[in-house]
């Protein structure tokens, strides 16, 4: 069956029209992304949280001249379960389109979606990351418009029961913007399927779609309008990305489309309660991208306050060009879309046991913002916090190189300078190097114990980075070992001193500077494995023996 | 000159077979001296027995059988017009290599279904034959995969000698509303089948194939079957996977079984039923073997249903249903009790509730379950130059006039504003139906009605007034409102054509109770005396 179904179906199904089709005119109604819930949103006045820290506040009216921004942020992670939400095709990004598809999730007639679990088990893992309550019922329901890309006329998606909901994400901004820490609610997580992809031809007189991606397992992660400044808005998405990582549940690359940040921003008064007009920003690839698209959309709207043009901002989508660093209209929402979501009657209720999330609970790793938390207890300053915490697979090295007991702070300079600087010069992730976390513990513990000087340590490291090996092995391979008798290091500085009279005298005659040069040409001569403690203090007795 | 129907072939007696079925089945050996060209007034008899023991002793050539049905299909097709595809080749070409299998020693591999010829109702999904549903958006669409239903059946032996007609998805209640082609009744050509699974009601009733499979979304089983003479099935919600089953209501839709006698659909009913894995509101019930539960004729005690407590709803022999079969369900209610039954009035105070309810939830799936008929990934697709006129001329010509009235007012039973109105407002009534059905089946084992307010009428009569076709659903909707298995059995007839209109009693049980219906029903339709459910149509030749 399956080989059959391929052969007629490989070929990207095509959809032609006589005489050129622009779908970028038809998108107006199709706002894919908003729901009637978020979209009563913006019309109700709501209270400012009381999460707003107070310093940003008075920095950001600073810069804002008596305007404050809100920003919310809907998020989209897809799943990298091994099958679909609710078929058993899989998902590669990039690979041949049409070449992972079934008729479930092709929308033929007479197929049934059939839930995968895995996609609940993401779900709670995210909610309980993100503190959430968890529904122990949910279902699913249909979000219905048609596009060629949604292949059955409706999203299988959650409306009035989200899986998890009511919860908050604490994170510390970074140092060079300012730091801070801060909290910032969230108001649902819910599970719901991707949509296919169409092509569009050069000639733009057909469009082709692609129903690989068609039923991929995303979550919805919608946060409350906490955010203030673009570098919050920034952060926020970095930190679920950070969490999505960690749990395992996506890659969250967000140039593969596997995590999506649509934001909305509005403009108000200080001291006002009510929310502005707000607008929606899209086609953000980086958190970089979304701070810089705030930012400016941010000034966009206090300028057209100012100028007494706050009319002039409406509700609509506006996309983020990086090359010019603006936004611009995409297209004004014409009313609200009605979706007519409906029960999903061909899935059961999710029915959750107390039992099934303790277990999930259990299983969960330690979360960015306790290990934050954890390194900072250990006395490393926030910067060194981030730059271990940030990174699951840099946090997993220094862990281990903890574990075999290499001290805190030591260990992190090494993660941070030598390590880092390679990492990045070779554009490599800290598990691809072939250095273990033993062996970074017995470079520091050879350095402390001096056995090897700091700088032989420094050679160590990277022939460690390159090539593998133990610091034993490579300190013997090359005769590394730092000679600290003191017999041996006198037996080179005579040499060295009787091989440099001018030298000697000048430094006799006053010039001490030359001691330098002195310790240089012994360590030269020692091929740098002289302790330089020792080779000082013997040198310094040399020179002013008389 | 075709062969006549060879009514001796059909009613065997069943002494002869070997001994799987824990109760032999000995109903109709009281009829096998029968003169073989007269179809005799007499209980039902079994054909799949019958098929089976004359394959296994070697009396019968599949090939032999399968050739007698074919000819009585294409001598009874022109007029009764059940079948949307007949493959008669293929069904031709798996006999003979059944009859070669069989010829090699393997008779254990003969399945218990081997060499019946099975119809599907078209909205059922077949790899290898079109299925359209009915409906001009699907002309030419061959699907990739069987339904499970009608993988469950080949993989029992049975033959699919084709698809059969309907009402465009399964809407409607004539099968005037396919789009390709006019079903009649067997027992007057200038009647509806009913609907919506007309085609498979009518070619079981005129012996074009053995049994057929359909669907039941609001009586889409019951009615025709009740139209037509034969027996009629709708399990319970979810007793049979609904994948590969084009979607017209998912939280309604049942696929049925249709018999010339009970036995040969509860032979079916244990082929097709149990869970799937591609179907997740399918149940996991244990699936009984439901024919050999039956009880034989001559094994039967005076009072059989002694202790069966059933309950005739009073609210379904009031205004509006034909006198003709107030009485027969009547006479079928005396049936019962001097079959030892003990037979009551009951009111189900929310059955009028039932079918503006049903309208509402039915159109409201509709309208989003047709929404992939769009025409960009298969069937018909119209070229437009902007996407919303493709979606609109695909649909506009591809869909029919009953299905657009419905997405309507689906869609509009779903808009912002209108929703807690109506939907939520259904789904209330229908919790109330379904409590009220609970009642009433902790008193009673057994509910009984009609199948339909009257028997088949007249091609034409109610195509232009929705609303009396509509009405004329009141006997079942409710049923599936509350997700109960339900059994129509022929019972009696009513004035009309040549030989008179068949009647079905229709009875309803509580969830999974498919059992309990099905040996009443036996019991009932082999102690029926005096009437004969073949149609007249075969009896001319």
């Amino acid at each position: 069956m399956a080989l059959t179904l391929l052969r007629g179906m490989r070929t990207p199904i095509s959809f032609r029209s006589n005489s050129g089709l622009l779908f970028t005119v038809l998108r107006p109604r199709l706002s894919r992304f908003t729901t009637r819930a978020e979209s009563a949103q913006a019309t109700e006045p709501k209270a400012a949280p009381k999460s707003i820290q107070l310093a940003t506040k008075e920095a950001a009216e600073q810069k804002t001249q008596g305007f404050e921004a809100v920003i919310g942020i809907e998020t989209h992670v897809q799943l990298s379960t091994v099958t679909k939400a609710f078929c058993s095709c899989p998902y590669n990004y990039g690979s041949q389109p049409n070449s992972t598809i079934c008729p479930t999730c092709m929308g033929h007639p007479g197929a049934l979606p059939v839930l995968n679990e895995k996609v609940v088990e993401c779900a709670v893992k995210l909610g309980l990351a993100l503190n959430c309550e968890i529904s122990m019922i949910s279902k699913f329901d249909r979000k219905q418009y048609f596009y060629p890309d949604l292949p059955k006329g409706y999203q299988i998606s959650q409306f009035d029961i989200p899986i998890a909901k009511k919860g908050y994400v604490n994170l510390d901004l970074p140092v060079e913007f300012g730091g801070g820490h801060r909290k910032f609610g969230i108001t649902r997580v819910h599970m719901e399927e991707d949509a296919g992809k169409l092509l569009h031809s050069e000639s733009r007189s057909y469009s082709q779609v692609d129903l690989n991606r068609a039923g991929v397992p995303l979550l919805e992660i919608v946060s409350e309008p906490d955010m203030r400044t673009g570098i919050e808005a920034a952060e926020y998405g970095a930190e679920l990305q950070r969490i999505v990582r960690y749990l395992g549940v996506s890659n969250g690359n967000m140039q593969e489309g596997s995590l999506r940040c649509d934001v909305n921003v509005s403009v108000r008064p200080v001291g006002q309660s009510e929310f502005g007009t707000k607008v929606e920003i899209k086609n953000m690839n980086s958190f970089s991208e979304i701070n810089r698209a705030i930012d400016y959309e941010i000034s966009r709207q206090i300028m057209l306050h100012k100028e007494g043009q706050a009319d002039q901002i409406v509700q609509e989508t506006r996309l983020w060009d990086e090359s010019s660093q603006k936004t611009f209209t995409m297209r004004k929402k014409e009313g609200l879309a009605d979706y007519r979501y409906f029960p999903e009657p061909d899935l059961p209720e999710v029915v959750l046991s107390t039992d099934y999330i303790d277990e999930i609970s259990k299983s969960m790793p330690e979360l960015p913002e306790a290990k934050r938390r954890r390194y900072e207890n250990m006395g490393l300053s926030m910067q060194d916090v981030l730059f271990l915490a940030n990174d699951d697979n840099v946090a997993h090295f220094f862990d281990s190189t903890l574990e075999h007991g290499a001290d805190a702070k030591l260990a992190c300079n090494w993660i941070m300078g030598d390590i880092a600087a390679y990492l990045k010069n070779e554009k490599l992730s800290i598990n691809e190097t072939k250095l273990t976390p033993l062996e970074l513990s017995e470079l520091i513990e050879s350095i402390k114990n001096g056995t090897i000087s700091g700088k032989i340590g420094k050679e160590i490291l990277v022939e460690l980075i390159a090539k593998g090996g133990t610091v034993k092995g490579v300190i013997e391979e090359k005769d590394l070992v730092q000679i600290a008798d003191p017999a041996a290091i006198e037996a080179m500085v005579d040499k060295v001193i009787a091989d440099n009279p001018k030298q000697l005298e000048q430094y006799r005659a006053g010039k001490t500077k030359l001691q330098g040069f002195f310790a240089g040409q012994v360590m030269k001569a020692s091929k740098g494995k002289a302790n330089p403690v020792l080779l000082n203090k013997i040198l310094g007795e040399k020179l002013n023996a008389n | 000159m075709p062969p006549p129907l060879q009514a001796h072939r059909l009613l065997i007696s069943h002494r002869r077979l070997p001994t799987p079925a824990r109760r032999r089945f000995t109903a109709v050996s009281s009829v096998q001296s029968a003169p073989a060209t007269t179809l005799a007034p007499g209980p039902a008899t079994s054909s799949i027995l019958s098929i089976r023991e004359s394959l296994l002793s070697g009396e019968r050539t599949a090939v032999d059988i399968t050739s007698e049905y074919l000819s009585r299909l294409r001598r009874t097709e022109p007029s009764v017009r059940s079948f949307i595809h007949v493959a008669d080749a293929a069904a031709e070409r798996e006999a003979e290599e059944l009859d070669r299998r069989i010829a090699s020693g393997e008779k254990d591999a003969v399945g218990p279904l081997a060499g019946v010829l099975v119809g599907v109702k078209d909205n059922l999904c077949t790899a290898n034959m079109p299925s359209t549903g009915g409906s001009r958006i699907l002309d030419g669409y061959r699907p990739a995969y069987d339904a499970t239903a009608v993988r469950r059946l080949r993989e029992a032996g049975a033959i699919v000698v084709g698809k059969t007609n309907l009402d465009e998805f399964g809407m409607g209640s004539t099968t005037e509303g396919s789009a390709f082609q006019v079903t009649t009744n067997p027992w007057d050509d200038s009647r509806v089948p009913g609907g919506s699974s007309g085609g498979s009601a009518s070619a079981v009733s005129a012996r074009q194939c053995v049994v057929s499979l359909g669907s039941d979304t609001g009586g889409s089983v019951r009615q025709p079957a009740s139209f037509c003479g034969v027996v009629g099935l709708k399990p319970t919600y979810g007793r049979v996977s609904r994948f590969g089953l084009m979607a017209y209501a998912s939280s309604l839709d049942v696929v049925g079984c249709f018999g010339s006698s009970v036995f040969d659909t509860a032979t079916i009913l244990s082929v097709v039923a149990g869970h799937d894995k591609m179907d997740s509101t399918s149940s996991s019930q244990d699936v009984p073997d439901y024919a050999s539960e039956l009880v034989s004729l001559d094994s039967l005690e005076s009072k059989p249903l002694n202790g069966v407590r059933i309950g005739i709803i009073q609210e379904t022999l009031g205004e509006g249903v034909d006198t003709g079969v107030v009485s027969s369900i009547k006479g079928a209610a005396s049936h019962l009790e001097r079959l030892g039954s003990v037979v009551e009035e009951v009111s189900l105070p929310s059955f009028s509730l039932g079918l503006p309810a049903y309208y509402i939830l039915a159109s409201s799936e509709a309208s989003s379950n047709l929404s992939r008929y769009d025409g960009i990934r298969y069937g018909r697709q119209v070229s437009a130059d902007d996407l919303n006129e493709v979606y609109g001329e695909s649909r506009a010509n591809g869909l029919g006039h009953e299905v657009k009235m419905r997405i309507l007012m689906g869609t509009y039973a779903l808009s912002a504003g209108y929703y807690d109105a109506y939907y939520k407002r259904a789904q209330q009534v229908r919790t109330l139906v379904k409590e009220s059905f609970k009642d009433a089946l902790e008193r009673y084992d057994i509910l009984v009605s009609p199948a339909a307010p009257s028997a088949a009428y007249k091609i034409g009569e109610k195509i232009n007034d929705p609303l009396a076709m509509y009405a004329g659903d009141i006997m079942t909707v409710n049923v599936n409102l509350a997700g109960l298995p339900a059994l129509v059995v022929p019972c009696g007839f009513v004035e009309g054509g040549a030989a008179g209109l068949p009647v079905g009693l229709q009875m309803i049980g509580s969830p999974f109770s498919e059992g309990n219906l099905l040996r009443v029903g036996h019991i009932f339709e082999q102690t029926l005396q005096n009437f004969s459910f073949v149609p007249p149509l075969l009896a001319e030749h």
